[in-house]
Parts: structure tokens; C-alpha cells; sequence
């Protein structure tokens, strides 16, 4: 947690992007910028708690031509902020890279006011947005280099507050738009994203051990979603599983079901929080324990999921 | 710098135009219903806006930002559209309809729209935005805004107003056409806006109040910026669809359409103008 609050990676990514590009701002809410404060402060605009104006502020900037990086609180952005990410910058063509923090459940039991469930769904009903979770450090890393690249908002869903962002091994570098297959299998696939990729990969090794093969998607981009991998997937492995960090309404588990329905293929079921406020007050690894997001009850959810196939 | 265009309209001049501009309103007033109250009450200080204040690039294309925050107020906008020639005036009666560029708030569509606004309470942000752009790129372009006074009761505005003068922007200029009413009613027993140039004042802006409809008063105000620190609010103390007799003044006028005899009248009444 330490090194997150100090140095983390995706203020590496913007540093970099800084060296190189005087339009870099970074517009936060009662939020250090870090080295890239310390480093630019004239180009470092905290407007305090007010997300309306944040997000306003931002599109504004980005209209004169800067790369303007707002760094945020996820639930206080997405949903506050909703409005003007649609209004001031999809609809408006304002290109701003929204790097949204303590995401999911990560707040854990500061509570609901402050869990992230929703964003996904909200935002990727926005046209012309870009949503990206990444999985682990690097690829928060890359994540917000592609951003930077990408003609049009972009909404970051970076985790590392509390959860686990270590570097996954053997994880291919991100390709935006693009899921990256990090395992293959061909009994059941599972689709993740964020903090869920390391999750899926651990259950897909334990199933492994007992000759279940199972493939994992990462989908860092749940929007544009990578439509073909998805439904070559389901078509490959029948089952699809999705597993998020999000309520089970509107976001990856809603996007591939709207995939996969229309294609006509495969069984889905979709892992994340069902539709309810975790009003449970616990640290962050019991409040996944209880919304069925550890690896256990991921695996158990899997293997019911493969039983109930069978019969 | 590019030569910039600037038109030097003397306080005649822009009487002038702004009769032309509220003319425009009433074309499209004539034939559908719309948003005319607003429209008229800031058709003053759109002309002196326009017409003296904005300074545009060689080919017509607008060097200062400007945001129109009211945004079902666009008539207005597209009247100065045509006034600048990049709008037809057969094109206003059509707004609205199949095809038309002419939506009931600014869009992209129309010609000279540099912000789409239409939702309240979301230009002064943006604007802060630009202007804090602009300064940090030491360019001389100036961010105007024109809000409503209903307006005002949008909790985003104060965000923005709050946050303006901590960045200095003396680049930026707030107008709030303070017409009285809103779309149900006047805005005094709905949802009182008012002390507007004391709530701005404690917001840390450089507050000038004038007549919004005394030219001479808006070319003064608009003369006298920047100031020498930080933003600028204009309380423009404005009567709702100013121009059409009988109308103006009265919740009526907020959105309706005019009978042929009330457009015939307020045509009649601006000859005054010509």
C-alpha cells in the first residue's frame, strides 16, 4: 500500500509521458500528483472536492490542447462526475484520461458510500468511451501510455489501494481493444479483468491439477470490448465465466452476456458482486471473500458451473 | 499573432445589431414555439459580445473561447451567426426541424459552436479549463461564459466559481444574464438566486453590475477588463424576452411562440432601431 501512496506505477507512465510532452497536465481532487506535482507544479491542478468541476476543469483543458490526466476517486468520478465525462468530454470530443482510484471493493470498510461497483456499467454506456482495467502494475503502466494515444476519453479503473498488483508473470504486454489470452483451455473459459486476472489464472491452475482445462481472458479493455475473442471463446469452450470486481449488472459479466446472447453461443455465468450494496463492514479480502470473489469460491463457483453442464 | 478581426462597433453600432439580433429571434419565434426569453435578454450583450469584445481569426474562425452556458438560449447564438454571415436568416424559421443545423441548443451542427452545451451548470468548468490552458501557454485569449441566473442554482457553478480564482485567469470572463425567471416562474419565489453580484464577490471574483439592456454600460464593463487579478463576474441585471411588447418581463416569456399580431408589434417596436 505504502509504495502505492509513494510512487505509483501510473504516475511512472505520465512522468514519462511529461519528459517528453509539455501539454501534460494533471487536474486531481484533494489528490497529490506526486513526483509529477513536485516536478511541474504549474502544470498540476488540484480544484479539491468537487468532481463536477474536476471532470469540467479537465474537459477544458484537454479543449486547448493539452493531455490532461485527471486522478480521482472511482466512485466519486464515475458517478458525480457521470454527466460531465458525457456531456464535456465524449460529447463534446474532449480526449481526457480519467485515472480512476480505489476501485471495486478496494475502500473496504470506509463502505458503500466509497466501494466502485457501478462505474463499468455507467460509463461503458457512454459512446465513443474507453474503459481499461489493468491487471497488475505493468500493465497500469501501459495502460496509461495507450491512453495517451487513444483519439477520445478514457476511463482507467486502476486497482492497488488494497489489492494485489504485483507483477503477473508471463503476462503479455497490453494491446488496447485487444483481450490478451493469458492461459489456454478448452473446457471452460474464464473472462476477467483487473484485480480478477490474477484471481482466474490461480483457480485455472488448481483446476489444472484435477485435468480441467480452462482458458483465461484478460479483457483490460471492457470497452471497446474485444468482441471476436469473446465469442471465439464461447465458441471454443461452450462455458464462459465471467468474474469481476463489479456489480454483476451492466459491466464485463453484462457485456460479454450481451456477446454472447447475440451470437447465439455458449453458457455464461457471471461472478461479481450480485446486485446488492456490501454493507458488511470488513477489510478488503473478507469483503471479497463475501462477495464470492477470492479464488475459492471462484473455483467452487467453476466447478458447480462445469457440473451443472454435464447433467 | 495573426492579424485578428475585431470589430470596433461604437455603442450605436451595436444598438443596432442587437435590434437585428432580437429581429432574428422573432423570425424563429413566428414560426415555432422556443426558448425567446432568454434569447431577448441577452441579446445586448451578445451584440457588444459579438460585435466588439471576441476577436476572430482572418477566415472567420473565433479566436477567444466563448461558452454559451445558458444553452437553450442558442437562438441568440445563431442569430449572431448570421450576423456573421456564416448562418442564413431563411435558415432560423427551420430550426429545429428535419435536417435543420439549428437545434435547440448549441450543437456541432451549427456553424461557430465551440462548446455543445444544453445540461446547466456545466460551461463555467470547462471554461476554467480553457482558461487555464490558455495561461499556461502565456496566450492572450480570452474565456467567456454566459450563464442564466436560474442558472445559478446549479451546485456545479459554485464549484467552478470557487475554483477559478485560486488559478488567477484574469483571461476569464463570467456574464450571468440575470433575467428573473426560469422556466416555471420567476426565480425570486422559486429558488431566490439573489444577492448574484454578492455571492460572487465572496466567491473571490472582480464583480461589475450593470444594466444589461444600457449598452453604454456593457461596452464600459466589457472596456474595463482585465482586471488586475483575477476572473471577472458581470451581473447584468436583464428583463426576460426584452423587446416583445407585452411579453417581456412576464413568465410567458421564457418559451412560447408569437402570434402573427405580437411579432408584427415587436417587429414594429424595434423599427425604433433601424
Amino acid at each position: 500500500m505504502s509504495s502505492y501512496m509513494k510512487g505509483p506505477p501510473y504516475l511512472a507512465a505520465i512522468m514519462e509521458l511529461a519528459r517528453a510532452n509539455r501539454d501534460v497536465v494533471v487536474v486531481s481532487q484533494d489528490f497529490s500528483a506526486g513526483l509529477f506535482g513536485e516536478t511541474y507544479p504549474e502544470r498540476h491542478f488540484d480544484v479539491g472536492i468537487s468532481e463536477q468541476n474536476l471532470i469540467g476543469v479537465a474537459a477544458g483543458l484537454a479543449h486547448t490542447g493539452k493531455l490532461t490526466f485527471v486522478l480521482g476517486m472511482a466512485p466519486f468520478v464515475s458517478m458525480r462526475g457521470f454527466e460531465q465525462i458525457r456531456d464535456d468530454c465524449a460529447y463534446n470530443r474532449n480526449s481526457v484520461k480519467i485515472i480512476a482510484l480505489f476501485t471495486g471493493l478496494e475502500a473496504g470498510p470506509w463502505g458503500v458510500t466509497h466501494h466502485a461497483l457501478e462505474d463499468i456499467a455507467l460509463l461503458r454506456s457512454i459512446p465513443g468511451m474507453t474503459i481499461i482495467v489493468p491487471a497488475d502494475s505493468a500493465e497500469t503502466n501501459e495502460a496509461v501510455l495507450a491512453a495517451a494515444a487513444i483519439d477520445g476519453p478514457v476511463y482507467i479503473r486502476v486497482a492497488g489501494f488494497a489489492a494485489d498488483m504485483s507483477p503477473i508473470e508471463g503476462r503479455p504486454p497490453l494491446c488496447a481493444g485487444k483481450a490478451t489470452l493469458m492461459r489456454d483451455g478448452g473446457d471452460l473459459t474464464f473472462i476477467a479483468t483487473g484485480t480478477t486476472v490474477r484471481t482466474v489464472l490461480e483457480v485455472a491452475r488448481a483446476l489444472a491439477s484435477d485435468g480441467i482445462s480452462a482458458r483465461v481472458l484478460n479483457v483490460h479493455t471492457v470497452k471497446p470490448i474485444d468482441h471476436a475473442a469473446i465469442v471465439s471463446a464461447a465458441a471454443a469452450t461452450s462455458l464462459v465465466m465471467t468474474v469481476e470486481e463489479h456489480s454483476v449488472v451492466g459491466g464485463l459479466g453484462g457485456a460479454v452476456a450481451e456477446i454472447m446472447a447475440e451470437a447465439g453461443t455458449g453458457k455464461l455465468r457471471r461472478i461479481g458482486v450480485q446486485d446488492r450494496f456490501c454493507t458488511e463492514i470488513a477489510p478488503y479480502q473478507q469483503l471479497l471473500e463475501g462477495a464470492g470473489l477470492d479464488p475459492s469460491s471462484v473455483e467452487t463457483a467453476a466447478r458447480e458451473f462445469i457440473a451443472s453442464s454435464r447433467n | 499573432m495573426t492579424e485578428l478581426t475585431k470589430a470596433d462597433a461604437s455603442v450605436r453600432d451595436l444598438e443596432l445589431r442587437a435590434a437585428a439580433l432580437r429581429r432574428h429571434i422573432v423570425s424563429i419565434a413566428a414560426a415555432q414555439r422556443c426558448h425567446l426569453g432568454g434569447s431577448m435578454s441577452c441579446a445586448d450583450i451578445m451584440a457588444a459580445l459579438f460585435f466588439r469584445f471576441l476577436r476572430f481569426e482572418p477566415d472567420g474562425r473565433a479566436y477567444d473561447h466563448f461558452l454559451l452556458s445558458k444553452g437553450h438560449s442558442v437562438h441568440i447564438f445563431h442569430a449572431c451567426m448570421v450576423e456573421l454571415e456564416h448562418i442564413a436568416a431563411s435558415e432560423l424559421p427551420f430550426t429545429g426541424g428535419v435536417g435543420s443545423r439549428l437545434g435547440g441548443h448549441p450543437t456541432f451542427r451549427a456553424p461557430g459552436v465551440e462548446f455543445a452545451t444544453g445540461s446547466l451548470g456545466h460551461a463555467l468548468s470547462a471554461a476554467v479549463g480553457m482558461a487555464m490552458g490558455e495561461a499556461l501557454d502565456h496566450s492572450d485569449k480570452r474565456t467567456v461564459v454566459v450563464l442564466g441566473d436560474g442558472e445559478l442554482q446549479e451546485g456545479s457553478v459554485w464549484e467552478a466559481a470557487m475554483c477559478a480564482p485560486r488559478f488567477g485567469l484574469e483571461n476569464l470572463l463570467a456574464i450571468i444574464d440575470a433575467n428573473e425567471f426560469q422556466a416555471s416562474g420567476e426565480t425570486a419565489s422559486l429558488m431566490p438566486v439573489e444577492p448574484i453580484a454578492d455571492k460572487w464577490r465572496a466567491f473571490r471574483w472582480n464583480v461589475l453590475e450593470i444594466d444589461g439592456h444600457d449598452m453604454a454600460a456593457v461596452v464600459g464593463a466589457l472596456d474595463s477588463l482585465p482586471a488586475a487579478s483575477g476572473p471577472t463576474a458581470i451581473v447584468a441585471h436583464t428583463v426576460k424576452g426584452k423587446g416583445v411588447p407585452g411579453i417581456e418581463g412576464t413568465s410567458r416569456a421564457h418559451y412560447l411562440k408569437l402570434t402573427p399580431a405580437e411579432a408584427d408589434a415587436t417587429l414594429t417596436a424595434l423599427e425604433m432601431h433601424r
